[in-house]
């Protein structure tokens, strides 16, 4: 059932990733990413790892790919002017593949890391928690490594807002802060005034 | 006989499908009489009658409408990529029932009882924002695209805050378990539950899940007042009740969740109170009974608030989110860290 399930998977995943890069339209490569990302998740959870796999699908195809197709959704690409220049840069793109290709089947296929240098992982009780050994290892052993990632990114987000915001102090945006903190006697002024007949009115 | 059923019971497929239906069922049932209600709430609250004319006090209104809707002729505008039209409803409906496999209904009655279930809801309604993407998407209309832009950012911004609040619950139970989480808010009754060291979070909690559920007064999506839909508006018939039914069981799980998480589930209030010998009582068991009224207190909310609020602006949803949510947020974890800590009593004991 297992060995079923972890073939259909992977089968669902390389097809989609296929499509995401031969498919023309590419809001619907973003579409087949999304589905890639998926099939990885359920491969994840058959190996047990049930927190990294609902973390995937958090965040890739509940953040990432929502903001990715955004940008997709609101350019207006033209498909022809993408086509153009395949012939032109295929000797780059082979060279590029090559040497992906090579570094993915020096760590999966060669001596180095191959899946036969590793024994098989034992299968665990009901009651294990994923998350729970995560945790232990992340906190103890790995705490220095978790921390300077941490602040690798919050770099990262504020290098981003930093690239990006421009202050534009001439557009006419509301100042919320003012708004809330103004008080009636600032918008309103009582006037006494004596009555006084209108014209044609009768006194 | 008996026997034959029970031993048909035994098979574990038949056993988790009749689950399935044991939740879907009264579930779809509750969104159906759901929506009476709502009109009914509403136009109480606004002095009118509301629907009275199908069956005896209208009844039979809920009814009226699906029929309605089912026989109503499908329009798939021109241009539009008819998969992803379908797809779209679909993706909708079924990460939002999905979701109610894991929410317990009792210290043992639930479908799946696993370790990472409130991830698991966050991520299932993280999935659903892609129904309303492919919604916008696949109509090949521009006022549906612009929705589903507004929509999509809304229910992102708010997915933040709303992750956020639940980071609060976590730490105090030390579980993502939801049972687990239930029972760290047992013990001392009524006090006991998490609603009173994570007051902002429960709020802000709340808040995001209306604005999640795109319910006023964050409806921009679909200001009846204003514009005829938004993300949906070129769906009809069927597909459309669809994307109806999804958002009242989402609703309904907002409600739940909030019932589970911050106002302790199927524990009573009065369980282990010494005040006029209500601990001993009957009514300091546990049960069913006490989360069904817990989520419908919150569901009337979702209700009271449509009939009560003026819709928000767009720019202040947005900045509700991101400059006022998220910020009380992640102060209020670091008090609960303090809180942690001191072991404040009962809430942060650690067992």
């Amino acid at each position: 059932m297992e060995t079923i399930l972890f073939y259909f998977f992977s089968a669902f995943m390389v097809l989609s990733a296929l499509m995401v890069i031969t498919v023309h339209n590419p809001v619907r490569a973003a579409f087949f990413l999304v589905l890639t990302f998926f099939a990885s998740a359920a491969v994840w959870l058959l190996l047990e790892a049930e927190f990294l796999a609902v973390i995937l699908i958090i965040v890739y195809v509940g953040a990432v790919m929502v903001l990715f197709l955004f940008v997709v959704m609101m350019l207006d690409i033209n498909i022809t002017e993408l086509k153009a220049g395949f012939v032109k840069n295929l000797p780059i793109a082979i060279a590029v593949a090559l040497a992906m290709f090579g570094t993915i089947y020096y760590v999966v296929g060669g001596d180095q890391f191959g899946v036969e240098h590793f024994a098989t992982p034992d299968r665990h009780a009901a009651d294990y928690s994923n998350i729970a050994a995560l945790g232990k290892l992340l906190y103890t052993e790995y705490v220095f490594a978790f921390e300077i990632a941490a602040v690798i990114l919050l770099v990262g987000i504020v290098a981003a807002i930093s690239l990006t915001l421009r202050r534009r102090p001439n557009t006419r945006h509301q100042k919320i802060e003012d708004q809330i903190a103004v008080k009636s006697e600032d918008r309103l002024r009582v006037v006494e005034m004596a009555p006084h007949a209108r014209k044609g009115e009768r006194k | 006989m008996l026997d034959l059923i029970l031993s048909i019971y035994e098979i574990p497929v038949i056993n988790i499908l009749v689950k399935i239906v044991a939740i879907l069922v009264p579930l779809l049932l509750t969104v159906a009489y759901f929506t009476y209600l709502e009109r009914k709430v509403i136009g109480y609250m606004q002095v009118r009658i509301g629907p009275n004319r199908v069956g005896p006090r209208g009844w039979l209104q809920p009814i009226a409408d699906a029929m309605k809707l089912m026989f109503k002729e499908i329009i798939f505008p021109s241009g539009a990529n008819r998969v992803l039209f379908i797809i779209a409803p679909t993706i909708a409906i079924s990460t939002a029932l999905a979701a109610w496999a894991v929410v317990p209904f009792g210290a043992e009655m639930v479908l799946a009882d696993i370790n990472v279930a409130l991830l698991y809801i966050l991520a299932m309604t993280s999935i659903g924002v892609y129904g309303v993407i492919l919604a916008g998407w696949s109509s090949n209309s521009k006022y549906a695209i612009m929705s589903t832009l507004r929509t999509a950012a809304q229910v992102v911004s708010y997915e933040i805050a709303m992750g956020f609040a639940l980071v609060g619950v976590v730490m105090a139970a030390r579980s993502l378990n939801i049972g687990d989480i239930v029972q760290g808010q047992s013990g001392s009754g009524i006090l006991g539950w998490y609603m009173w060291p994570l007051l902002p979070l429960f709020v802000i909690y709340f808040v995001s899940g209306v604005a999640e559920t795109n319910r006023a007064p964050f409806d921009v999506a679909e200001g009846e007042s204003e514009i005829v839909a938004g993300f949906h508006v070129e769906y009809s018939g069927i597909l459309f009740a669809i994307f109806f039914l999804a958002e009242y069981a989402n609703m309904i799980l907002i409600s739940v969740m909030a019932a589970l998480l911050f106002m302790g589930g199927w524990l009573s209030p009065f369980a282990e109170v010494s005040f006029l010998g209500l601990g001993s009582s009957f009514l300091a068991g546990s049960s069913i009974i006490w989360l069904i009224s817990k989520t419908i207190i919150f569901m009337f909310l979702f209700l009271w608030f449509r009939a009560t609020f003026p819709r928000y602006r767009y720019d202040q949803i947005m900045r509700l989110g991101w400059k006022v949510f998220i910020p009380i947020t992640i102060v209020w974890i670091y008090v609960v860290g303090i809180m942690y800590y001191a072991e404040l009593a009962p809430w942060f004991i650690k067992g």
